[in-house]
């Protein structure tokens, strides 16, 4: 009996990443009455896909740690970009409605903008002023959507 | 004759001032975001989807589809002058076409791809035209059982098709309709997997989840291989083919729109897939398989013919069957939702102006590209030197003022923010994010079915294989799983798809 290793790192994960929704799925219909096959309730289908899936991530697993599998790492993660972006993201939908469209666009470009390796302040400063300009002119003048333009304390 | 009665129907629809208007719009957008990298027809048409909302429903369909054929056209502009595929179904062009313009040929290679597309485009329109009606007539056949199948052997072959093993294919579809159980069961009211959040009782989103994943995500994943443009640029002289060029082009985009009107309306299939097989196919059939990748005309001709067509034809299962084909289309399933159009054999019948309008307005709309590309390359080509770092946060603006507006709420916005981590986990995990998005949109409507059918057969599953229609329709299906498991077309198969 040779020692049990993970060869397939990522197929390992993959299969990983499908138990555990299936898992969480299972688990929550599970407070949603099954009924029959002839009169499914609506925990009924959503059991068989969380069995279906757990079996597809068990398979995986199985897999990446069969001795003839091809030996792979877990690529490195880019945490920093993927913070500015999806920071920037948030903090739009968190400044809209207090500080306005405005104020909300400028947050999300300039702190986007710090995701790109070639950050410069004028740049970003520049690139703000020119989508902000659009934006204006295309959703709220042109297309007419309901966007809180100004701060929320001069309405 | 029904089929000039129809399209006569279709131009009086498309040729409407406002829907010219909004073909042009369509494909001038999809111009653009063919030629940048970066930004596909996917995150695009997410991104334009709530704001449709204002338009009149043909208006809004004939703009979207514009945007999709459109960037095939401008993914090759930039694909052939400066080696970069603005979309990955021209990928291929790239190889040949390239090569082209360092032999000084790019104006070429331009003209071939684009009276290629051309082509394909009016043959895929009639391809259409033609197999509305009776595909349309066959959807009336069928029952719940017979749908519940037909969407089984969609999933399954998207899931073969798209890159990628097939486990993994198969796992993101089950996991999209997990998540499309979210929200109120409509047989029953019941609220599932909402935790009590009001936002949840509707469902998810596909728009939020398309844009996180294919929107920012994407982003994260461009910032990170921070490769710099090398652009090549040189003046495009001489645009027309010689008496040699066409000889071999043309046989070339025969076979290209042939293959590519084919693999479209599979299940799976549409625009990347037709020009990989063209490829592919072009190279086994040459004389002179040597030349391919120095340069080769036909390399150029059948895979541009190829995507055009099969973009243009995935929109058959969606509107006879209401089944999408790919992910694009499944946006479109959304783009319908919004105007209360149920896609499926009913548009044909209820909307025949919308139907034959849409099909006619992208006849009208390859022409359109054709007068719009050729004369304008060098403003496509210049468009690339914008720096990705000024580019990406204006994708981002769009995208965020897209998901804001589908509510007008702050909700979606911070979903798309989840998703987006969600994306990189699945780029990093070499995830295909295709599969589960068809999975959300189709999983409904094959709960819906399959509860259905068994409540005829009172809980008798034995039924799907005693209908002729479903039992063939799932055993394609497992035709399909058992193939690809097979050792040989396996390899081949990752040869054909690899990029």
């Amino acid at each position: 009996m040779t020692k049990l290793t993970i060869r397939d790192q990522r197929a390992f994960a993959e299969g990983a990443l499908f138990l555990a929704f299936a898992i969480f799925f299972f688990v929550t219909a599970l407070n949603y009455p099954a009924g029959s096959a002839a009169r499914m309730g609506p925990g009924y289908f959503p059991r068989l896909l969380a069995i279906v899936l757990a079996a597809i991530g068990l398979f995986a697993m199985l897999g990446a740690v069969r001795p003839t599998a091809e030996r792979q790492g877990l690529p490195r993660w880019d945490i920093k970009g993927l913070a500015w972006v999806t920071g920037s993201v948030a903090l739009f939908a968190l400044l809209l409605f207090p500080l306005g469209l405005i104020g909300a666009l400028f947050a999300l470009i300039v702190v986007s903008s710090k995701a790109s390796p070639e950050f410069t302040w004028t740049g970003a400063l520049a690139n703000a002023a020119i989508l902000i300009a659009l934006c204006l002119l295309v959703f709220v003048s042109g297309l007419g959507l309901q966007l809180p333009v100004w701060p929320a304390l001069f309405n | 004759m029904d089929l000039f009665h129809n399209l006569a129907i279709g131009f009086s629809t498309a040729a409407q001032p406002a829907n010219l208007l909004y073909a042009f719009f369509g494909c001038l957008l999809g111009t653009l975001i063919g030629v940048l990298p970066g930004l596909g027809p996917l995150a695009t048409i997410a991104m334009l989807l709530p704001i449709t909302y204002a338009l009149q429903p043909d208006a809004a369909l004939i703009m979207l589809a514009g945007i999709y054929y459109g960037a095939q056209y401008g993914g090759s502009t930039t694909a052939i002058v400066v080696n970069l595929p603005g979309e990955s179904s021209s990928v291929v062009t790239t190889i040949d076409g390239y090569q082209m313009a360092k032999q000084g040929r790019a104006g070429v290679a331009l003209s071939t791809a684009a009276i290629g597309s051309f082509f394909a485009g009016c043959v895929a329109t009639l391809a259409l035209a033609a197999l509305a009606g009776p595909l349309t007539a066959a959807a009336l056949l069928f029952g719940p059982k017979e749908f519940f199948a037909l969407m089984i052997l969609g999933l399954i072959l998207a899931s073969v098709l798209s890159s990628g093993p097939f486990i993994e294919g198969i796992g993101m579809v089950v996991l999209g309709m997990l998540l499309s159980l979210v929200g109120t069961d409509l047989s029953t009211g019941t609220q599932r997997f909402a935790f009590g959040i009001p936002q949840l009782f509707d469902g998810l989103d596909f728009v939020p989840l398309a844009m996180g994943i294919f929107g920012f995500a994407e982003i994260v994943k461009n910032l990170e291989q921070d490769d710099k443009l090398s652009l090549v640029t040189q003046k495009i002289a001489n645009l027309f083919p010689t008496r040699d060029d066409f000889r071999r082009m043309f046989p070339a985009i025969l076979r290209g729109t042939a293959l590519g009107t084919l693999l479209g309306v599979l299940p799976g299939g549409g625009a990347v897939l037709s020009s990989f097989a063209s490829y592919t196919l072009e190279k086994k059939l040459s004389k002179h398989p040597e030349q391919f990748g120095k340069g080769a005309i036909e390399g150029v001709a059948g895979p541009e013919s190829a995507n055009n067509a099969g973009a243009q034809t995935s929109f058959i299962p969606l509107l006879t069957l209401g089944v999408p084909s790919n992910v694009v289309m499944a946006l479109m399933v959304g783009a319908m939702n919004i105007h209360n159009i149920q896609p499926g054999p009913e548009v044909m019948t209820k909307n025949p102006t919308l139907f034959w309008g849409l099909i006619v307005s992208m006849w009208v709309g390859n022409l359109m590209l054709l007068i719009l590309n050729l004369p304008l390359v060098g403003l496509w080509v210049k468009l690339h030197t914008i720096p990705y770092r000024y580019l990406f946060p204006a994708i981002m603006v769009f995208c965020s003022i897209g998901v804001y507006s589908i509510n007008s709420g702050t909700f979606e916005v911070y979903e798309a923010a989840i998703f987006c981590v969600f994306g990189y986990l699945l780029i990093k995990l070499q995830l295909p994010a295709a599969p589960l998005l068809l999975g959300l949109v189709l999983g409904p409507a094959i709960e819906e079915n399959f509860r259905r059918a068994m409540v005829l057969s009172r809980g008798d599953v034995s039924v799907f294989l005693t209908s002729p229609l479903s039992a063939a329709l799932l055993a394609a299906a497992a035709i399909a799983i058992v193939l690809i498991m097979l050792p040989t077309i396996r390899s081949r198969r990752e040869e054909a798809l690899q990029e």
